[in-house]
This record gives structure tokens, sequence and C-alpha cells, in this order.
């Protein structure tokens, strides 16, 4: 079975943020960088698949070259090989111009099976995925959180609201987007670190179509909660909070 | 302005979140027209003209035929937007359409300004303000972001027919398991977030809760890490409670999580990041350490 993971690089969301220069993005000085925590999941995911199908694993990403570290942790986890598609200005691609660059190489690799992140912890767009596999002319099912594959059909539960979820199957080639929970992601082994250091990532050339959508700008949002700020020591935080408890609320009354 | 709204239903029946596409085309002053993969039975009041597949032919999650199904109905209306809910059923259609119309995508809006929409980015630390480059957009809509007040009126209903093969099956749906424990009922509720730390944590959380008489509750990031049942899950994917009181701790406040908490009558949250987007529905918010905080509060309730 051939199989294609793609992934993200985003910054820690407890970073604190700073604006670009030109306004329309974060700052991407001084931020820890991992991976986005959705693809985590479908990295994990690809890895199984991968152990009890057999066959070859491809983890794939897009960006600058820092993204390279997030290809290497994912072959820590037991991708085979990966793919850079290097681009300084992803920021500026909107998800059909990235979906459309990651169409094009792998229409020429013909996987059988591709997962991707249900959405990005930055953009948080929830498009790629579903657009690349539109691309492909492939069948999709997104925001799973469980996933069965019997060679040649899978079985997947989305998940839907207030706790409801759909059983869906499909025929392979097939892409799924894989949601927070539908597995635990393994921690890569130092010895597969020392492995992964060896795994071919190559960096092949093609050109993106112009994005459907432009970022204008880009703001922190106007702080509209009224609430009552409190800091200090703990102790005399409690003593404080107990007094707004026993004002403002039947409960303790 | 022409806009085509897409109304939602499951198992047989209307969600009500189909009218916030509505709302948001009243505010762009549009004229409209809806699309349901819907019952018959069970209409939208609505003063328009409604575009009906019937569920129990079409499917009620079936992309495949539901994107040949609307862009029949975009060739038909010629919209210059289609409005879905940012929800399980919006995300996943709408870039299926919006790739085969050409069309411009922007998800989970939240408010409009003059010549973009605005979506929220980084865990709503940030306002993305974002214009559309084709000549048809899709947007879909954030949970509750757009509504409306009592819908009126009824459909002309043109029903449409589906001759569109399956790609994917729908097999069955599945109910979240039941628990003992009903959280809508409980008058104090307080929440763990992922900012407890270990799950040896909880147990701190859970004094609490027992000190005020009330329950406790889960972010989804500790659901997911199995620190807990998904039956304490409170969210879009969990339970919406709306207790007397409600003490968030280290929770940050991801928009889903705040759909299911924000009818709460009196909301504490106990959280180090001073700029945590759950500050923003908070009417009180200490900014301390859980670990220390919700044991001297235990202690001091106790004592």
């Amino acid at each position: 079975m051939k199989i294609l993971v793609c992934i993200k690089q985003v910054p820690d969301m407890e970073s604190k943020f700073k604006l670009n220069s030109s306004g329309t993005w974060y700052s991407d000085q001084d931020l820890a960088w991992r991976m986005n925590e959705y693809d985590e999941f479908a990295v994990e995911q690809a890895v199984q698949l991968k152990e009890q199908a057999g066959g070859e694993l491809v983890v794939l990403s897009l960006g600058p070259d820092r993204v390279r570290e997030a290809l290497k942790k994912a072959l820590a986890m037991g991708a085979d090989r990966g793919i850079h598609l290097q681009d300084e200005a992803s920021h500026e691609k909107d998800p059909y111009a990235i979906a459309s660059v990651i169409a094009a190489y792998a229409k020429q690799e013909n996987f059988d099976v591709i997962f991707t992140g249900m959405q990005s912890q930055d953009r948080g767009s929830a498009q790629v995925g579903l657009i690349l596999a539109e691309l492909l002319g492939i069948n999709s099912i997104s925001t799973i959180v469980d996933f069965s594959c019997d060679g040649s059909s899978v079985t997947a539960k989305r998940e839907l609201e207030g706790g409801l979820k759909a059983v869906v199957k499909t025929s392979l080639p097939a892409l799924f987007t894989c949601q927070l929970g539908l597995n635990s992601p393994r921690y890569p082994t130092l010895p597969n670190i020392m492995k992964a250091k060896k795994k071919e990532i190559a960096t092949p050339t093609l050109t993106a179509p112009t994005s459907l959508a432009a970022t204008l700008s880009v703001a922190f949002p106007e702080k509209k909660g009224q609430g009552l700020v409190l800091e200090g020591d703990a102790g005399e935080l409690a003593d404080q909070l107990l007094t707004i408890l026993k004002e403002k609320s039947t409960v303790l009354k | 302005m022409k806009a085509l709204l897409i109304a939602e239903s499951r198992q047989g029946q209307l969600l009500p979140s189909s009218y916030e596409p509505l709302a948001f085309a009243r505010r762009l002053g549009a004229e409209t027209s809806m699309f349901l993969v819907g019952s018959p039975q069970c209409l939208p009041q609505y003063d328009g003209k409604l575009y009906l597949a019937d569920a129990s032919q079409a499917g009620e999650y079936n992309p495949a035929v539901h994107k040949q199904l609307l862009l029949k109905v975009v060739e038909e209306e010629q919209p210059e937007l289609i409005i879905f809910c940012h929800s399980s059923y919006g995300w996943d259609l709408a870039p299926r359409v919006a790739v085969s119309l050409a069309a411009a995508q922007i998800s989970e809006v939240v408010d409009l300004v003059d010549g973009g929409f605005v979506v929220p980015a980084c865990n709503s630390k940030l306002r993305r303000t974002v214009k559309p480059q084709s000549s048809i957009t899709v947007v879909t809509l954030q949970s509750g972001a757009f509504n409306l007040v009592s819908p009126t009126g009824s459909p002309r209903v043109e029903l449409l027919a589906n001759n569109v093969k399956a790609g994917v099956e729908f097999v069955a749906y599945e109910a979240a398991e039941k628990g003992g424990v009903d959280l809508s009922r409980a008058e104090v509720i307080v929440t763990a977030g992922r900012g407890i730390g270990k799950p040896e944590n909880l147990r701190m959380i859970e004094s609490l809760a027992k000190a005020l008489g009330g329950e406790f509750g889960a972010s989804r990031p500790v659901v997911d890490a199995g620190w807990t049942e998904h039956n304490r899950q409170i969210g879009t994917t969990g339970q919406t409670v709306a207790p007397k009181l409600y003490i968030a701790c280290g929770i940050s406040g991801a928009i889903q999580h705040l759909a299911g908490m924000k009818k709460s009558e009196l909301v504490v949250a106990i959280n180090t990041d001073r700029d945590a987007p759950i500050g923003e529905v908070a009417d009180v918010l200490v900014v301390a350490d859980v670990k220390q905080l919700v044991p001297a509060l235990t202690d001091r309730l106790a004592g």
C-alpha cells in the first residue's frame, strides 16, 4: 500500500503573537514551532496503516526550510521518506493554491490512502485535505475519530455535533482528514530519531496557481470582556474570589 | 447580491443552525434562496424559494451526491455567495463545492467589515480579514456568530431529483455512550483544561466541584488524552451547559468550548495566560496557577 500523510508546521498556540511588517500574518520571529496537532494524529494513523498493510509511507510538508524539523519528527515516528515543497511565503497562499501544489505532486505517485489533519491550528480553514481529494478525483471523509482498513476499503467514524458520530465506508483510493483523539500519537524513540536522520527528504519544484482569496489584514481581537481580572498571591486570590462568589452567586448561600 | 443559503438536516430533523446563513444574508442585504437535503415533513420557516432533495433518497451524509445537487442549483440560481454553517456538514461540503466552481472559500466567518470577511486564527488569538478574488464566494459561518430571532414564513419548494451515484457509503449513526453524569442539571460545574498539567490533578478539580456541591467537567484535550470520560466533555462535540456557576480551570477557551458554556450565569476562569480567549467570556479572570489556587479554594470552602 502506498500512503501519503500531509503535515504542517505551526507555532505553539500558547505563544505571544506579534504581527509581521505587512500586518497580514503573525511575525515568524521568536516562536517555538511544532507539528500541527491534528497532523500528529494523521501521522500516527498512517504509520499504523503501514505497519498493518505494509508498503511505503511518504510524509509531505509545504513551507520554508524550518518545516524540515516537522518532517524529521514524522520520519522518526515511522514515515519512510519526506517531500519538502519549499515555499518561503506559504502563508500568502490560500487553501486552494496549497492543495493544488500538493495535488501536482500526488498525481504522479498514485497513493492508495492519503491522511491530513482536519485543520491547522493557526489558519483553521479545514479545506486543504478535501480540496486535494477533489483535485485528485478520489473519495474523502473528513473529521475522522476512528479508522479501520481491510485492504481494499476503509470504515471510518466521522465526528458530528453533540457526541454523535457517523459510521461511513469508502473504497480506496481515498483521503481522510483526522480529528483530535483519533489515536494516541507515539513519541519518537531515540534510535528512531537517529535512523530518521538518514532518511531522504526530496525537494521537488512545483508551481502553484494564483490564490482565490487574499488576506487584507490581521489584528488582535478587541477585548470585549468587561470581566474583573485578579492577580497576586494564590492565598489572597482565593479569599478575594470567595468573597466575589458569595456576592454574585446564589450557590454559596 | 444573490446568496444561496445551505440548511442542514439530521435524523430527519431540521437543525436550528439552518437559520444562521439567513441572518448573515440579511446583514448583507442579499436576495436569497435556500438549499436543503432533508425531510419534506420538516421544512424551515422561510419566505423564499427552497430547493429540497429528499434525504431518504439522497442520504443525510453523502458528499458526492450533495455536491452534485447543489451545483445544479448554483447553475440555476447563479448566486455570488454560498453560505454554509461551519459545522461537520458545512466544512465537509463547502470545499468540494468551492473547488468545483473555482470559488474562494472563507472558513468560519465571525464578522463582516468593509471589503472583507473576518475569521479567527491561532485559537482566536488573532482576527484575519480576507477578501475573495473570485466571482463566486463560498463562506462557512462560525456557529452562533450570526443569529436569527424568530424565523417566519413557509417556503416555495422546488424538489430536486437525485440521479448521482454515491462515492462514500453511509452506514449508521452512533450516539455517544450515555454515562451516569448529566452535567446539564448541575448548578455548579468546575471544568479542567489542559492547563491542569497532568491527569492526577483532575482530583483537585473534582474536590473543588464537590466542595461547591457541583460536578466536574473537562475540555476536549483532557478527554482526548484519556484523563476522563467523554460524558464529562463540554463543548460543541460534548455537552452544552448553563449552570449558575462555571469555573474553568486551565482552559484556554477554544470557540468549540465556549459554545458549550457561554450561557452560564457566572463564569470564573483560572488561567496563567492573561490573554487566553476564555477571558472574553469570563466575569472573573483569576491570573494564577490552577495547581495553587484550586486547593486553596477547596481548603477555604471546607474550613
